[in-house]
């Protein structure tokens, strides 16, 4: 009955990339005390992120998932494309922090080395094949960025964007730990596929017990996704949190609560879809409706920002509910998209900042285009693709997640995520009102600087074309999730 | 009753009461005190479930190293205040609703629990051939080596950060 686990060197290989980032991430704070200059410190860790990528670049051309470590982590395309997601986004957020960390006075090597171990944390969770590495991974990347949003502790705003985080972030984490125990004391195990295989021969997929326990997890999930109702954390947060790592923390933690999500109910729970489809499409819903009827009333930008981090999550989760592979990518996709469109507006929202001016109301972005036409014009791009608004990718996005959905037949729900987001489009297009048809209240001087330019140029290249040419993108998914 | 199930029902019983007698206590001193008490009473149901290396855990880590830390806290802090403080805000009542209705929940389904044929290949005979200790470390070390050196990663992020919080000048 014993069966002896070995585990060899052989193991460590699919890890690489994870362990490429640890390390560098070490270095960069070694590093930090001996250079000077704290960019030199930041391209450390770009370039870290970059070996990174090419070693997980290395491992996609194995079709057959591999696991490691007695089944323990994955590595497969699906877990693939969502590192790809979590490099492009802490390359993208280094690039836009550079000069915007040095005015908040917070720029050093630690900065870099936490955005980096919250990143293989990310990467951990996409590759997780059992609950207790997934929920190891979830708080490496949480704790990670708990600290993050407090880094500029002189601000008492950011102080408590940290607390509130974590106070609440704590209470989530109990949540999936009572989820994860209810569902070994039913199944007598942790691994995803041996709780697949244990639903079946146990005929526990009706259980109400399993029931509450995927309950509870969802709970934990939605925290980290911000699906409401566990929403209230996220507006908070991502006023008080500096720019940067709001823009890191709305692409990141969302896409690897939505890896583990898209894992677990369809690698686990595949048998239970009428359960969890009946308690996620009310959260879509509520999610929608939350996220865009209270985005309407905002006069801060990163709140406006945080409540449309809120109602995408609903449209994406609309991917998840389908139950389908098609709908898993269309989410997966619409992710991809998602992290350009919204580093790309927090980019704008960053050069605003300078010394002795926040930048963070919508009213300071009066007659914007009188005196800075191009970073008008990237604005109103970057909201056109928010709002959906073809050619931009994020109508492509939506439209992916919305045919899908109506593909499974849920058309009322492809009815409803039309309806908000038209709602949505309202204060999208108020942004660009602001800035295209009003009279400028006070010269705004921006901060500029060529690693924003940099990001600037790529995140809004990708919108448009990834707009245009569509195909290009879903390939890639559909050859990740598919194989 | 049988004897373990009296067993049982002192240990729950005592641990609901515990709880609420940490949360109500105006002195936060009293508060951990009574806390201290209910560390001892979970390491008791560890005991009661074959766990005796986890019990002791519970009792060293829990009710030795950070229940002191507690203590140091609330020393440092020196609450005079928030004895005088309400304790209870006016949304209490919500949270006892809640309380209620997650309990009641709860109650119906574990009604409907049935007793499940032993699961996994650690049955009690199993762990009391080879001792408690020895069955944790060999898994730890075998099986789930990738997620104890993740922990490890978990505790260098939480040093890193407890120094930038509290020690990096920012000017």
């Amino acid at each position: 009955m014993e069966m002896e686990t070995t585990i060899s060197l052989l193991d460590i290989r699919p890890l690489v990339p994870e362990l490429t980032m640890i390390c560098v991430g070490l270095i960069v704070i070694l590093l930090d005390l001996i250079v000077r200059k704290k960019e030199v410190v930041a391209i450390v860790g770009i370039a870290g992120t970059l070996v990174a990528l090419y070693g997980t670049y290395k491992l996609y051309g194995f079709y057959e998932p591999q696991s490691a470590f007695s089944g323990m982590f994955v590595l497969d395309g699906y877990s693939n494309f969502f590192k790809l997601i979590f490099y492009l986004n802490i390359i993208l957020t280094i690039c836009i922090s550079f000069k915007y960390m040095a005015i908040e006075k917070a720029s050093f090597g630690e900065y870099y080395a936490l955005l980096m171990f919250a990143t293989t944390g990310m990467m951990i969770m996409a590759s997780a094949a059992d609950l207790i590495v997934l929920y190891l991974g979830l708080e490496l990347m949480a704790l990670s960025t708990y600290i993050l949003a407090g880094i500029t502790r002189k601000r008492q705003r950011s102080n408590e964007a940290a607390l509130k985080y974590f106070f609440l972030g704590a209470f989530s984490s109990a949540f999936l730990l009572y989820g994860i125990s209810l569902t070994y004391g039913l199944t007598g195990t942790t691994n995803l596929r041996e709780i697949a295989s244990a639903l079946q021969t146990l005929d526990l997929n009706g259980s109400p017990i399993m029931y509450l326990g995927l309950i509870f997890m969802i709970v934990a999930f939605g925290f980290k996704i911000a699906l409401a109702p566990f929403h209230m954390w996220a507006p908070d947060v991502y006023e008080g949190a500096p720019t940067s790592i709001t823009a890191f923390m709305s692409v990141g933690p969302k896409a690897a609560g939505f890896a583990v999500l898209g894992r677990v109910l369809f690698g686990a729970f595949a048998g239970m879809q009428v359960q969890w489809a009946s308690i996620l499409i009310p959260m879509a819903v509520l999610t929608m409706a939350v996220g865009s009827i209270i985005a309407l009333a905002q006069t801060n930008i990163k709140r406006m920002l945080a409540y449309s981090s809120i109602a995408h999550a609903g449209y994406m989760l609309l991917g998840v509910i389908t139950g389908t592979t098609g709908g898993l990518m269309s989410t997966v996709n619409y992710l991809a998209i998602y992290l350009f469109m919204n580093i790309g507006a927090f980019a704008i929202v960053i050069m605003l900042r300078r010394e002795g001016f926040q930048g963070e109301n919508i009213e300071d972005y009066m007659g914007l285009s009188k005196s800075h036409p191009l970073a008008s014009a990237l604005m109103l791009i970057f909201m056109f693709s928010l709002a959906g608004i073809p050619p931009t990718a994020g109508f492509i996005g939506k439209f992916y997640v919305f045919m899908e959905v109506i593909k499974a037949g849920y058309v009322y729900l492809a009815i409803i995520a039309v309806a908000f987001s038209a709602i949505s489009a309202f204060f999208y297009l108020r942004v660009v009102m602001y800035i295209y048809m009003k009279d400028p209240k006070e010269e705004v001087v921006l901060t500029r600087s060529p690693s924003m330019s940099i990001a600037l140029a790529v995140t809004a290249m990708m919108v448009l074309i990834l707009g245009i040419f569509p195909s290009f993108l879903l390939n890639l998914v559909r050859y990740s999730i598919l194989g | 009753m049988t004897a373990p199930q009296l067993f049982f029902a002192y240990f729950a019983v005592m641990i609901t009461v515990l709880s609420l007698l940490m949360i109500t206590r105006r002195n936060p001193v009293h508060g951990v005190l009574w806390m201290l008490v209910l560390f001892v009473h979970i390491a008791g149901l560890y005991i009661f479930l074959n766990a005796e290396f986890l019990a002791a855990i519970q009792i060293i880590v829990y009710a030795g190293a950070i229940l002191v830390l507690f203590l140091f806290v609330i020393m440092l802090l020196n609450l005079k205040k928030e004895e005088t403080v309400k304790k209870f805000q006016k949304h209490w009542l919500v949270g006892v609703g809640t309380g209620i209705i997650f309990a009641v929940f709860s109650v119906s389904i574990v009604r409907k629990i049935e007793v499940f044929p032993q699961l996994g290949k650690y049955t009690i005979e199993a762990v009391k051939a080879e001792g408690n200790i020895m069955t944790v470390g060999k898994v730890l070390y075998t099986k789930y080596l990738l997620p104890f050196e993740i922990a490890s990663v978990i505790l260098l992020v939480a040093i890193i950060g407890a120094v930038v919080l509290a020690k990096k000048r920012i000017e």
